[in-house]
């Protein structure tokens, strides 16, 4: 991988906030460490004790803390307590293996084809651990110092809940309608948790792993007639097609 | 109203849902108004039912949902490619501008970097599209104010910009011109110089709207003084873009957070604030928005560095396992995409931060105590493109 000149390159018109990462990166050298991440990873701990149960820092990049999620309302107070005032969003991840086998595979094709759906994967989180299929997630800014924080906070799937941050972000309202909406997470003390896009009866969450994306389950998918040759299949395309 | 688990409480919302449906209902206390979901001032189908006493709004409460695509679902069975082509469709009016974050959210977590020329180009392509975008909000607000002539003068204006974006990327209004690595192509001959006339152009439409517009007496009295946004509730709602800095918070990704793979550090521009946040100290920014804007690239023109306009990349894009978010200064606000890979040919799980999402969603506080012409000002003010909200 060639590195250009402008690798790294830091704004000069930023405010004088930067991070002593930022100027680091402009060195040059790997940024290894990433001082100002972790003075707010070790506020975060400071203010919030147990309920931290798990971090992650790309240096110079963005921050992943994961929340117990008794504490997640809490978390919000902190983080805007520490200034952390701009609101960015509220989603989930479903981190379960689609069970609907190779995503880019109809059913369709899988049924001509003859090919075994494959074994789903065991659920692996991402960043910051985790220990449910379902993870909410959340960013929030500060203005002052142009960094980011991503907070976590599991899920389990017995109780599909979570405390409101609706009170304390009033931004958080309509992601969280969207979120338990699409994911069925419930957010208790929400003022107004309706539909936001879909009709009300609707059956279902549709951003769930397990939730069939119809279009691609009934229909075979057209650009597999006239797809080009693999590297490195090629050969044996042509011999059959002989 | 909590959860909707409770079936008496889903019934409940039914019947209230039904209510809404009906234009106007007289009620002992008040009247409903429902407006939309066709309705010049609001950029698509978003329907607003407007509780009224009087002429005054006792609550207004969009109700989206009328152009959902589900992009977040139907990204998780497309190849990365294929997302780019999908994506152009979120913000019609500035698409290009769509492509880049996700691009660059790509590229992080490949850890590929687009050679210095398909870095100015871009950039270059990111400011044509907001003066395209804000152009024609300059023209539309004046429309939906009562001023027609203005929004003739944009739609003739926006077709300068619109003609260079076409020539270089072949597409009008959805360039897909943008490549994990680089770009589709260079530029094609003569466009440096045809644009910088196109940009010329640009700006003495600004200099004519600021006259014709917003200058207006009729203008500064619908705009002056309405739908008034402190700082602290737009942080909580987190507004952004034009309508954040209207506001008075001095906060622009492009400056303060620009994501490696934009050049705009090596133009000469201003991030312009104002400190009344009303509507029109939002008109007043985007104006000026459109002129820097403008001035990038006339700058940037006169500094496209040679070479390729494509690193090397793998002819099978495979993003290797992680997840980055990667958030750009769109013409509408931040738009940002979080990309969670699996290192497959799709992504596990992308969330489409969009401005218009978060802009549209103070709509309820603002509007609240506003009279129902006044109405129209904050929605044209805070300007939304549907496809932005419902994604």
């Amino acid at each position: 991988m060639r590195t250009w000149p402008s690798a790294g390159r830091v704004n000069p018109l930023s405010s004088t906030d930067t991070t002593d990462a930022a100027a680091e990166a402009e060195s040059g050298a790997v940024v290894e460490t990433d001082a100002a991440r972790e003075a707010v990873l070790a506020e975060l701990i400071e203010r919030l004790g147990d309920a931290v149960l798990g971090s992650h820092i790309r240096p110079g990049d963005d921050l992943w803390v994961r929340i117990d999620r008794t504490a997640w309302r809490e978390a919000a107070e902190a983080v805007k307590a520490m200034g952390f005032t701009f609101f960015d969003y509220v989603s989930a991840i479903d981190w379960l293996p689609s069970p609907f086998g190779r995503d880019m595979d109809a059913q369709e094709d899988l049924v001509v084809s003859g090919a075994e759906p494959k074994e789903p994967a065991p659920i692996v989180q991402g960043y910051a651990g985790g220990d449910t299929r379902f993870q909410v997630i959340a960013h929030v800014y500060s203005i002052a110092t142009a960094t980011g924080i991503h907070l976590k906070a599991d899920v389990p799937d017995d109780d599909l809940s979570l405390p409101t941050w609706s009170g304390v972000f009033a931004g958080a309202n309509w992601h969280e309608r969207e979120t338990r909406e699409m994911f069925g997470i419930t957010f208790d003390g929400h003022p107004n948790l309706i539909n936001m896009y879909l009709p009300t009866d609707f059956q279902g969450f549709p951003l769930r792993k397990d939730f069939p994306l119809l279009a691609r389950r009934v229909r075979p998918w057209p650009g597999i007639v006239d797809v080009e040759p693999m590297p490195g299949a090629a050969d044996s395309e042509e011999g059959d097609a002989e | 109203m909590t959860a909707v688990s409770d079936p008496s409480q889903l019934s409940d919302l039914v019947a209230e849902a039904t209510d809404t449906r009906v234009n106007l209902d007289f009620e002992s206390e008040g009247m409903t108004l429902n407006m939309g979901p066709q309705h010049p001032a609001t950029h698509g189908t978003l329907r607003i039912v407007a509780k009224l006493d009087g002429e005054q709004v006792i609550s207004a409460e969009p109700i989206c949902g009328y152009m959902h695509r589900g992009y977040e679902k139907i990204v998780e069975v497309r190849s990365y490619p294929q997302i780019n082509a999908l994506i152009n469709r979120i913000d019609w009016l500035g698409s290009f501008a769509n492509e880049v974050p996700f691009i660059l959210a790509a590229e992080k977590l490949m850890g590929v970097e687009a050679p210095p020329r398909a870095q100015w180009i871009r950039t270059i392509l990111f400011e044509m599209s907001r003066v395209a975008n804000i152009s024609l909000f300059l023209g539309d607000f004046g429309l939906q104010l009562g001023g027609m002539t203005a929004g003739f003068y944009a739609f003739r204006d926006r077709e300068h910009v619109l003609n260079m974006i076409e020539s270089a990327t072949g597409g009008r209004f959805h360039p897909n011109f943008d490549r994990i690595g680089g770009l589709k192509d260079d530029l094609p001959k003569g466009w440096i110089a045809d644009s910088h006339v196109a940009m010329d152009k640009l700006l003495a439409f600004c200099d004519e709207m600021e006259d014709l517009l917003v200058g207006n007496e009729i203008f500064q009295s619908r705009t002056r003084g309405i739908g008034v946004i402190p700082a602290d509730i737009a942080l909580n709602y987190g507004l952004s873009g034009a309508n954040l800095r209207a506001s008075g918070v001095d906060w622009d990704l492009r400056r303060d957070g620009c994501p490696p793979g934009l050049v705009y550090d090596q133009a000469d521009w201003k991030v312009w604030t104002h400190p009344d946040g009303d509507c029109f100290a939002r008109t007043w920014v985007r104006l000026q928005e459109t002129r820097e804007a403008a001035k990038i690239v006339k700058q940037l023109l006169d500094t496209i560095p040679a070479g390729p306009v494509m690193a090397k990349v793998p002819r099978i894009i495979k993003v290797p396992e992680g997840e980055a978010y990667v958030a750009t200064e769109n013409p509408l606000g931040e738009m940002g995409y979080y990309i969670v890979s699996k290192g497959e040919l799709v992504p596990f799980r992308v969330k489409i931060r969009s401005a218009s999402f978060n802009n549209i969603s103070i709509v309820p506080w603002v509007a609240r105590g506003a009279y129902v012409p006044d109405l129209i000002s904050i929605l044209g003010s805070l300007y939304f493109i549907l496809g932005d909200i419902d994604r």
